[in-house]
């Protein structure tokens, strides 16, 4: 008789996520910010690159791609636009080819927009809202570390020096050994690198830590604040190591969106991915007006995890996909 | 020979890298919050022995390596190879000192022994975890000291040296485990 009807989760720890979700709510109650719901399925996907979606059909097996969302970011933009004000949502969003320790198929992702905000402000209100979640630990102040400065410390190589020969030989110097790198391999092939080996496992040590100001190339759907070097208004939190949040000064010009994805959709044909349908309407929603704003997304399966204690994001799951 | 993704790696899956025939040991996926993922992952290669840690771009893919682990009995020695057999389809593998390396000194015939193929070809070569032997040279027993723990070296048939209690004498069987060389009984016929 097989065992794997079980759930992974123990009952204490599924208890610990009904609290933070309950948390989770009481905060954005507390501060009047609009709890919404947008569609997991949608004729539209995201053209990065590095994320892969998984899709269905509709209506019925034989009617065209509907894609499951990586993100609830594009409709709650439309939302925005329409004028909804600051607006949250907890999404189970999907995501193919991202299986391991630390990431799990279909995970539960809380997102959130303040109108009028800018980065910096937002990337104080997420650390009030882990400290709240996190009520107990034993946490210093937060650190907020630039990008660069992280690479200085952690990696000892300025990640901006304008050619890939000292990434490379820092690399080397920290032991990784990648075999022969890739015919594409740029700039940010050889930051990814190091942040993953070396950079990242000193983040959020005894405290949370934000990094900031990452290269214009890394800006994603954030502002690229103008200067030398160019830096994305974007960050991101770990604690214990682990990366557990993305967030954005919003990208507001409809013109620079396209053109992003479009340069998206161009570096998965040079990776041999297929091309996704832009989606035309958060599109048209940022030629209607996105107000000024910022954005953030935090994984909370994996906060629910270092919280806990626990090894595997399959400890907080009550059936990984293994077993679903 | 079947290609395998990273998404696919998982502990024990043997494949080739850089030519040689390697075991993944473990396999863990990164990715910075946005960008390029990796998997990093712990390999054992098959010829060296060599462990090491190499990281692979999510996505890349592997060949698989055309290795099996056959139990096969140990035959004879001629001085250059040792020589086994398939139990099945008694076919004779000859295994050089590279590929024998530390498990000729346990073996003198009939052992069953755990061959590893590449290519149909002898890779590795693992001695029975346990093998019952008889000591040629040693120093005079103190008999009856089975307390003070004292220990001496015994040469035994095939030419290994283990470490044994003072009471063993010449011409006795001892039972070692070939994973530590540990003296583990005497054996009586």
């Amino acid at each position: 008789m097989s065992a794997d009807w079980r759930p992974r989760a123990s009952l204490a720890t599924l208890r610990a996520r009904a609290r933070m979700l309950a948390g989770i709510r009481a905060f954005f109650a507390a501060r009047g910010v609009l709890e919404v719901e947008t569609p997991q399925l949608s004729a539209a996907a995201t053209s990065d690159p590095a994320l892969h979606s998984l899709a269905t059909r509709w209506p019925g097996p034989d009617g065209p791609p509907r894609y499951l969302h990586t993100s609830p970011e594009f409709p709650m933009k439309r939302l925005l636009a329409a004028g909804s004000g600051d607006i949250w949502q907890l999404a189970r969003v999907f995501r193919d080819g991202e299986r391991g320790r630390q990431h799990h198929p279909e995970f539960t992702l809380l997102e959130w927009y303040r109108v009028g905000w800018d980065h910096r402000r937002l990337l104080d209100e997420v650390a009030e809202l882990v400290g709240a979640l996190l009520d107990g630990q034993p946490l210093a102040a937060p650190e907020k570390l630039a990008y660069r400065d992280a690479f200085l410390r952690h990696a000892g190589v300025d990640p901006f020096a304008g050619d890939a020969e000292p990434l490379r030989r820092a690399v080397a110097a920290h032991g990784i050994d990648a075999g022969p790198p890739p015919a594409a391999a740029d700039l940010d092939y050889w930051r990814d690198l190091l942040l993953t080996h070396a950079v990242e496992p000193h983040l959020g040590r005894g405290r949370l830590t934000f990094l900031y100001d990452y290269p214009a190339s890394q800006a994603a759907l954030a502002r690229v604040r103008p200067g030398d070097p160019p830096l994305a208004e974007r960050f991101e939190l770990y604690w214990q190591g682990v990366e557990l949040a993305n967030g954005f000064r919003e990208l507001t010009d409809a013109a620079e969106q396209r053109r992003r994805c479009e340069q998206a959709n161009a570096a998965r044909r040079r990776h041999g991915l297929a091309e996704m349908p832009l989606d035309t309407r958060f599109l048209a929603a940022l030629e209607a007006g996105l107000p000024e704003s910022a954005g953030v997304a935090l994984g909370v399966d994996r906060l629910l995890m270092l919280a806990l204690g626990l090894e595997s994001i399959d400890a907080v799951l009550a059936f990984p996909v293994e077993r679903a | 020979m079947a290609i395998y993704s990273t998404n696919e790696f998982k502990s024990g899956l043997k494949v080739m890298l850089d030519g040689d025939p390697c075991a993944i040991m473990e396999n863990e996926f990164v990715k910075p919050g946005k960008g390029q993922a990796f998997n990093r992952v712990r390999l054992r290669n098959l010829k060296t022995g060599r462990v090491w840690e190499r990281t692979f771009r999510s996505g890349e893919s592997l060949e698989g390596a055309d290795v099996v682990d056959v139990e096969m009995e140990f035959l004879y020695g001629d001085g250059e190879f040792w020589h086994f057999m398939h139990p099945e389809t008694f076919e004779q593998f000859a295994a050089d000192a590279n590929v024998i390396g530390d498990a000729a000194q346990w073996l003198k015939g009939q052992e069953k022994c755990t061959v590893t193929l590449w290519n149909n070809a002898p890779l590795l070569v693992s001695a029975p975890n346990h093998v019952v032997l008889e000591v040629v040279e040693t120093d005079p027993g103190i008999r009856g000291d089975t307390a003070t723990g004292g220990t001496k070296p015994a040469k035994l048939e095939t030419g290994a040296v283990v470490r044994v209690p003072l009471f063993i004498e010449i011409g006795e069987k001892l039972k070692v485990d070939t994973r530590t060389s540990e003296y583990l009984s005497r054996v009586r016929d």
